[in-house]
């Protein structure tokens, strides 16, 4: 098991545990919840600059890059020309090409709009970007992603911030069957049972940031998705019993005394 | 001169560099992408690119989020 890396285009990385950087109570909070998750890649967020306060700390500050692989994400863009503009801007605040690309099709759900989300992924993958598509869980937007040249596809357990958990268990399975790029769970995991069954259903990995940084206690939390992303590989790789209706005796039903 | 910087109309000495307009709001350039009249510069251009009278300019850095 030492060895199970989780590789996505050209990059490994330790841990299948991807999180975020938003909504922590302080910056300090966030990066000790960082480091007790053993996560190796953050998401941030392109945003202007605060001109009339200069005050504010800036995150990088509270980023160990040399630990942390940084993912620019296009959040808050409702056009595929909005995140194509926020993904170039990302490549050029950031260090690398890749972008955790997400188009937004409603402000209530924050679900995809999938149709924009494809063709931005198809133009942003034309000039030379590690695309990793926020999607709905649906098979076919993923197939239709994974096409246009997605690393990865990263269809939603539930709605981004409201921690419900998989919705749709047997979609997950079936975009791991079909997907030939790494599928990743992003948004909607609660509690660290949620991410562990998110990777026993097949995901390679999950990416969270409300979880944990809404949690009461957010670095405990972020050891606990340590452990539950893990539990959850190791029991998709170990490979579960089948499920029967009735009991299977664990011990022997010969020598029983008295008998 | 008048410029619009993130939306916000400013007035600023000028013409002047980008490099200089950061350096005028203590910005630090290893931490920002900039955006002038809709071209995205590259941190290579900073110093050549001259923001005018009645330019656009955006200046991004990161923030949190997930």
């Amino acid at each position: 098991m030492a060895s199970d890396h989780f590789v996505i285009a050209d990059r490994t990385f330790q841990s299948r545990l991807i999180i975020g950087t938003g909504k922590y109570p302080s910056n300090a909070v966030m990066a000790k919840a960082h480091e007790a998750s053993g996560a190796d890649m953050v998401t941030v967020a392109v945003r202007r600059v605060n001109i009339s306060d200069r005050s504010k700390e800036s995150l990088l500050d509270y980023i160990d890059t040399s630990k942390m692989f940084v993912l620019p994400n296009t959040a808050g863009c409702y056009t595929a020309d909005e995140a194509v503009r926020t993904a170039r801007l990302g490549r050029e605040a950031g260090l690398s090409n890749w972008v955790k690309l997400e188009v937004i099709g409603d402000e209530r759900t924050l679900f995809p709009d999938n149709e924009a989300l494809v063709e931005a992924t198809r133009i942003l993958v034309r000039e030379g970007f590690v695309v990793l598509p926020y999607t709905s869980d649906d098979p076919i937007v993923c197939r239709k992603l994974e096409d246009a040249g997605a690393a990865a596809v990263m269809p939603l357990g539930a709605p981004i911030g409201s921690g419900l958990g998989i919705q749709n268990p047997n979609n997950i399975r079936i975009i791991r069957e079909f997907s030939r790029v790494p599928v990743i769970v992003d948004a909607g995991v609660g509690t660290a049972s949620d991410a562990t069954f998110a990777m026993e259903l097949g995901a390679d990995g999950v990416l969270m940031n409300t979880a944990i940084a809404g949690a009461q206690d957010p670095v405990a939390m972020a050891e606990s998705m340590k452990y539950a992303v893990r539990a959850g590989r190791l029991a998709r790789l170990a490979g579960r019993i089948p499920r029967k209706m009735y009991a299977t005796a664990s011990s022997p039903v010969e020598g029983l005394v008295g008998r | 001169m008048n410029i619009t910087l993130n939306g916000d109309p400013l007035d600023v000495p000028g013409p002047v560099s980008v490099t200089a307009l950061l350096e005028s709001l203590a910005i630090d350039v290893r931490r920002v992408a900039v955006e002038h009249n809709l071209v995205i510069l590259k941190r290579a251009a900073f110093d050549a690119t001259i923001v005018h009278e009645g330019d656009n300019v955006e200046i991004v850095n990161f923030v949190g989020g997930g």
